[in-house]
């Protein structure tokens, strides 16, 4: 049973629709993403489950319930901006006070979970700091604080890490999925970063243009995406052009020297997809010509120029010898690694 | 860097704000010098101005409660049209920030407009207005049967509350409006998704974020409105004096310099230190707040 629910969704600004046809219903407690390019509309998407925005066409339902019927301030979901908009007056404490005194909580009850929700995210001791006296890396954990602190049956994230550095966002990473696996709050999170999509969610909901490209695991999207956006937009990708070569039975798919025999329902000009980790080098296969070698410590990166236009490769150090620039070599994949598309416009 | 660099480059800060340092010197510090030194001076309605040094001027003004009721007016006046254009022009940015694009600039125009207009002709219609029995409202509400007769503005400090006012809301606005653009636009929406509602958020969320705005466009405002000469000089004419007024009056009219030198002296005096010692106030109360 859908716990949150969004039915062909669409909003338009004047003659320009930036999100449409969005449908996907999310479980309690589950962990999900918008991922896609800047102004692919994950915010407007987001804003409108929140209320900020009305949907101009579809239905969004919490728990069954009309969700559009029932005014922002009352839906009670917890949402983290990306700009934080922590209230620059008030201390660490009395931001995430602020939505218990709304609703009226009384008073050593709220002191008592604001405490609680500072020391969730690491700050206690810092009750009484004002935002603009804080890191950034602080001034994010106060406004998920502040988010969480009034148990929200929704929490919507817009891109809450994208204004740290590296190391803090990797940081804040590992910490966001701990504490959201241990209160178990449903949570939405919107990111154009793939590697944050991969590694803090349940499910990806990967959009492109106010569409949803595809809806998957972390796995799903990454192996078996859905088109070639989403191949390309969550990790490097080779693409080669093949073809079905019908005269031999059964029929081949051939892409330069390599050739398989070919996955039923495909005929005619082809686009093979695989990923760089999943091509090996052997006797047999893709002719190929290494331009450049990369040593990247854990792996190594091999540019390469095959018959079918530029590849990339990157294999495991292993402790194997590994082919030397300018050498020749076959470029190798199992059929059930790539993915095979029609070649538009052939 | 070598002795002489580094001298060279100690000097050029000096050397480079010299004119500007030179004119400043010219043309403010000196002739203030000599107004203040020309309010101990000696005056006579016969020897005219003597060089001497007497307290007398400042006597006067100490003991004359004529004196102490004129500042007081100035000051009254001052506040009172610092508190109406904080309680509209706070208000009035507000409403105009939330505005969409087009609507925003042209409200913007028409509050800064004004600006480009004297400000003799400002207070001059609102004596077209209101100037007894001609002033064109006043005539419209008699002929209407609303008034038996005018509504009394010019000659009060009610008309010259409501003048400065006028004249000086674009300060207000403007100060108010660079405050709430330093407003994250997301915040109405934080508290919004925290279950505040629109009063709850403006009380609780706007004000206090753009209160420093408030109170800055406050001193700009009370400073201008307390040394303000036209408007109170066309409205108050020399039935209703205030400071700079009466300080113009000694000078051209009596022709008692000194006189009119303490005067412009004192406002000056109680001037600063209202000013720097509010500013002092309001920075030491949001220091906290904002860096
Ligand atoms: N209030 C608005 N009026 C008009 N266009 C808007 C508005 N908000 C967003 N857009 C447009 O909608 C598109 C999607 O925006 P957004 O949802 O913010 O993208 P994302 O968060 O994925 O980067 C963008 O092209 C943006 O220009
Ligand atoms: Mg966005």
């Amino acid at each position: 049973m859908a716990y949150l629910e969004l039915d062909r969704v669409a909003k338009q600004f004047g003659a320009q629709t930036v999100v449409d046809d969005f449908s996907l219903s999310v479980g309690k407690g589950e962990f999900i993403s918008f991922l896609g390019p800047s102004g692919c509309g994950k915010t407007t998407t987001l804003q409108m489950i929140a209320g900020f925005l009305d949907p101009s066409r579809g239905a969004i339902r919490l728990e069954g319930k009309d969700l559009t019927a029932i005014h922002p301030a009352k839906r009670g979901l917890g949402i983290v901006f990306q700009s934080y908009a922590l209230f620059p007056h008030m201390t660490a404490a009395e931001n995430v006070a602020f939505g218990l005194e709304m609703r009226s909580v009384p008073r050593n009850e709220r002191a008592e979970r604001v405490r609680a929700a500072l020391t969730m995210v690491g700050l206690a001791g810092f009750e009484d700091r004002h935002p603009r006296r804080m890191s950034g890396g602080q001034q994010q954990r106060v406004a998920l604080a502040r988010a969480l602190v009034i148990k929200p049956s929704v929490l919507l994230l817009d891109e809450p890490l994208s204004n740290l550095d590296a190391k803090l966002r990797e940081e804040m990473q590992i910490e966001l999925r701990q504490i959201q696996r241990t209160i178990g709050t449903t949570t939405i999170l919107v990111t154009h970063d793939q590697n944050e999509a991969m590694s803090l969610s349940d499910r990806i909901v990967v959009m492109s243009q106010g569409k949803i490209e595809q809806i998957g695991t972390p796995q799903e999207t990454y192996e078996k995406p859905a088109s070639a956006f989403v191949s390309q937009f969550l990790g490097k990708t080779n693409d080669f052009a093949g073809t079905i070569d019908r005269t031999v039975a059964p029929t081949q798919l051939v892409a330069g020297s390599w050739r398989a025999p070919a996955p039923a329902g495909v005929s005619g000009p082809v686009i093979v997809s695989i990923r760089p980790e999943r091509i090996g080098f052997g006797d047999a296969g893709l002719g190929a010509k290494i331009v450049t070698r990369i040593f990247q410590g854990n792996h190594w990166l091999f540019q390469c120029d095959s018959e079918c236009g530029p590849a990339i490769v990157i294999r495991q150090n292993d402790g194997q010898p590994q082919p030397a620039e300018g050498e020749a070599v076959h470029l190798t994949w199992r059929p059930e690694d790539m993915s095979v598309r029609a070649r538009a416009g052939a | 860097m070598s002795m002489a660099a580094e001298e060279r480059s100690a000097r050029a800060p000096w050397a480079l704000t010299a004119p500007a340092l030179m004119l400043f010197v010219g043309v403010l510090l000196i002739p203030l010098a000599m107004t203040v030194m020309l309010s101990f001076h000696d005056w006579g309605q016969y020897k005219g101005i003597e060089p001497v040094f007497i307290l007398k001027n400042w006597h006067e003004i100490a003991t004359d409660p004529y004196y102490a009721e004129m500042f007081w007016r100035t000051f009254r006046i001052a506040i009172l049209t610092t508190l109406l254009t904080a309680l509209l022009g706070a208000p009035e940015a507000y409403i105009l920030n939330r505005m969409s694009g087009r609507w925003k600039s042209f409200f913007l125009l028409v509050i800064l407009g004004p600006l480009l207009i004297s400000v003799v002709a400002r207070t001059l219609g609102w004596a077209l207005l209101f100037g007894g029995n001609n002033g064109l409202v006043n005539k419209l509400l008699m002929s209407l049967g609303v008034m038996r007769s005018p509504i009394p503005f010019m000659f009060t400090e009610t008309g010259m509350v409501v003048a400065l006012a006028h004249v000086m809301m674009p300060f207000m606005v403007l100060s108010v409006w660079a405050a709430l653009q330093r407003l994250d636009p997301q915040i109405e929406n934080a508290a919004m998704s925290l279950g505040a509602g629109p009063v709850t958020i403006i009380r609780r969320i706007i004000m206090p974020q753009i209160m420093p705005g408030v109170l800055s466009g406050a001193i700009i405002v009370f400073s201008l409105s307390a040394s303000a000469f036209a408007t109170p000089a066309i409205i108050g004419g020399r039935r209703l004096k205030v400071a700079a007024t009466l300080a113009y009056d000694e000078f051209l009219n009596t022709l008692n310099w000194p006189l009119g030198a303490a005067v412009a002296t004192l406002l000056l005096i109680a001037l600063v230190l209202i000013v720097v010692g509010s500013n002092a106030l309001i920075e030491r109360r949001y220091a906290e707040v904002f860096r």
